[in-house]
């Protein structure tokens, strides 16, 4: 039997997790939107239907844990406390976004919130995790990196060796797999020897536990716990979190490759919903608060649109800045 | 003043800058307890210990990786690849995060980190172990390519190296790690990067070489009135230099040992090429590398561009 929400959380937090879902479902819709007037340009990957984990996953972690993700990251970046118009005008390319318009989608950095990427490259995230924890070690002081990464990157090389890495050196990195079951069109069973990507730091004497990736509480739980164990232990861990993407790959990609059962389905444990029945159920919202979250959401996301058409492109003379110190 | 060899000026570098900096970390294969394959790091674990002189796995794409984020965390990190040829497994990271790191947050996050790597022809083995594929980093906006071509200056430039807010290649050559000794004072000195410096002055021939070939061409320039100019940093290139060189000779010979075609060498002439080619009185010739993996043994003898090509193409070009 689930413990009772206000057991493990007050009720101000919880209502805070329910906020940033939401904002993280919206914002999301609203840049396909802007990607479909061609507002957004390039690739652009949504995370729809696993804002479960960002959202748990961050609030186990302590706000300077450092964090790295993949290229689906605008949620991890905002739940963290970018602010929503300023990814925004990034993914629009404006100089007012929060790498002045030259990262975009797939490359958010902010080191005010321990934001570390933004990698476009599967699996190239890993080492650089691996490095960072070295250096928190180093510096003894008590900073984890939580390094996300996708069902996808397990079978590039650098996810070996980090583990190896992180192992040998005793480093305080969390893993963090969002296994949303596939690699673009390739589902997980047809790319992986071992699809329980959990399973497979056994090699490397790696602790490891799998989560239902769409309940925010549990995601949340087996953060904070596997997060203070990295801590303690100054050891790394990993934990896969079961989750789904409701969209494609990307906005360029149809979705062939799975059945629209299996999407229905999925969407019917879609992790915003689950939570908040919850939330009324246990008496900690009622239906006209969450639903007046979910308006306060969409004002925020006007703003934000609002705030990036009419910011300005970077100058021309941009292109050459930052490239050397 | 100390006579030191090319491997012991780079040891000196390192050690003084560990000690002057607690930031600065060297990790990479076999470069602690066994002090390095060329011995370049000897000593320096038993004098810094084990977190600072770090022995890696076999795992390059993880030594560039992690030194990009323990530079971007506030370390110095500075990588050891044995050999150039076995970078390119890191390749990735190091194109695709070191390099960019700065650019795509706008300066907020940065990589000053060092890799470090024994490079070209020097030790008789073929391909992976001797070649020079220093061309394909001079084409990643974002990192530094430095050689030295002697004691003295890779001392100071590795300093510079390791103080500099960029990403640094450092590519040492093997040929010369022992074959050279020069006056290397100890303490602190650094030689700026991206600055050529004219190795020898002259007037009727511009000749441009780095690394190991910078040596042979010194000597087979010997009776020639020939500009040698020793690039050090190939990326950014020191264009100023070389323009003013090849305006006042008008004549322009480029010798490496890396492959002709896509070399270094063809940007270089291309540079003079567009800016100055009202100066020029005859064909700019290059002296390269066959288009062919670095040979074995004898043949690399006939691989590398000898005094007689050299001489040849001073020759040749003189006759303008």
């Amino acid at each position: 039997m689930e413990s009772k929400l206000r057991a493990i959380l007050p009720d101000a937090e919880l209502i805070r997790m329910y906020e940033q879902m939401v904002l993280s479902r919206e914002f999301e819709e609203s840049c396909a939107e802007q990607y479909t007037k061609g507002h957004i340009t390039g690739f652009l990957h949504l995370y729809s239907g696993q804002e479960a984990v960002a959202v748990g996953a961050t609030a186990g972690l302590h706000r300077d844990d450092y964090i790295l993700s993949a290229y689906r990251e605008h949620a991890q970046a905002i739940v963290r406390g970018a602010e929503p118009r300023r990814v925004m005008a990034e993914l629009f390319g404006k100089r007012t976004g929060i790498c002045k318009g030259k990262g975009g989608s797939m490359h958010l950095f902010d080191p005010n919130l321990s934001f570390m990427g933004g990698y476009a490259i599967v699996g190239g995230q890993f080492p650089i995790a691996v490095g960072l924890a070295f250096a928190a070690k180093f510096r003894k002081e008590g900073r984890i990196v939580a390094c996300f990464f996708g069902d996808g990157a397990a079978n590039q090389g650098t996810f070996h060796e980090s583990l190896n890495w992180a192992r040998l050196w005793e480093l305080p990195v969390l893993f963090v797999c969002e296994n949303n079951s596939y690699g673009i069109g390739t589902s997980v069973a047809r790319a992986s020897a071992l699809p329980d990507i959990h399973r497979r730091t056994c090699g490397y004497d790696i602790p490891s536990e799998r989560v239902y990736g769409m309940d925010v509480i549990a995601v949340y739980e087996a953060i904070k716990w596997a997060a203070e164990w990295v801590r303690e232990q100054n050891r790394p861990f990993l934990i896969e979190a079961i989750t789904y993407r409701f969209r494609g790959h990307s906005m360029a990609d149809p979705g062939k490759y799975r059945s629209l059962a299996e999407v229905e389905l999925w969407k019917s444990r879609d992790p915003v919903p689950a939570f908040a029945n919850r939330l009324v159920e246990e008496e900690i919202a009622t239906e006209a608060q969450l639903e007046g979250i979910r308006q306060q959401a969409l004002v925020t996301l006007a703003d934000a649109v609002k705030f990036a058409e009419e910011s300005p492109w970077p100058e021309d003379s941009e292109v050459w800045e930052d490239v050397y110190a | 003043m100390t006579q030191l060899n090319m491997v012991q000026a780079i040891n000196l570098a390192l050690r003084e800058e560990m000690a002057r900096d607690d930031r600065v970390v060297l990790l990479g294969e076999d470069v602690g307890r066994d002090g390095g394959v060329f011995r370049v790091t000897e000593g320096l674990f038993e004098e810094f210990g084990p977190e600072r002189v770090i022995d890696t796995p076999l795992s390059e794409s993880a030594i560039v990786g992690a030194a990009v984020g323990m530079a971007a965390y506030g370390l110095r990190p500075v990588a050891e690849i044995q050999f150039l040829g076995f970078i390119y497994a890191a390749f990735d990271q190091l194109f695709t995060h070191a390099a960019r790191i700065r650019t795509r947050s706008r300066g907020r996050f940065t990589a000053p980190l060092v890799v470090r790597t024994p490079y070209g022809a020097g030790i008789k083995a073929p391909e992976l172990h001797e070649e020079s594929t220093e061309a394909f980093f001079c084409h990643m906006p974002g990192v530094k390519v430095v050689v030295p071509s002697g004691p003295y200056n890779a001392k100071g430039l590795l300093m510079a190296a390791i103080r500099d807010p960029d990403p640094v290649l450092f590519l040492e050559p093997t040929r010369l790690y022992r074959m050279v000794k020069e006056e290397v004072p100890e303490g602190e000195y650094t030689l700026p990067l991206g600055k050529a410096r004219i190795a020898r002055p002259g007037g009727a021939v511009t000749v441009v070489a780095w690394g190991s070939m910078l040596q042979r061409v010194m000597k087979a320039v010997e009776g020639y009135d020939a500009e040698v100019i020793d690039p050090m940093t190939l990326s950014p290139f020191d264009g100023e230099t070389l323009l003013d060189s090849v305006k006042k000779t008008g004549r322009l010979v480029v010798v490496h040992e890396a492959p002709l075609t896509c070399g270094l060498g063809a940007e270089i002439a291309a540079t003079v090429a567009q800016e100055a080619i009202l100066h020029l009185r005859g064909p700019i010739i290059r002296v390269a590398g066959p288009d062919v993996p670095v040979p074995l043994a004898k043949l690399i003898d006939h691989y590398l561009p000898s005094p007689e090509r050299i001489r040849a193409a001073l020759d040749e070009v003189l006759q303008y």
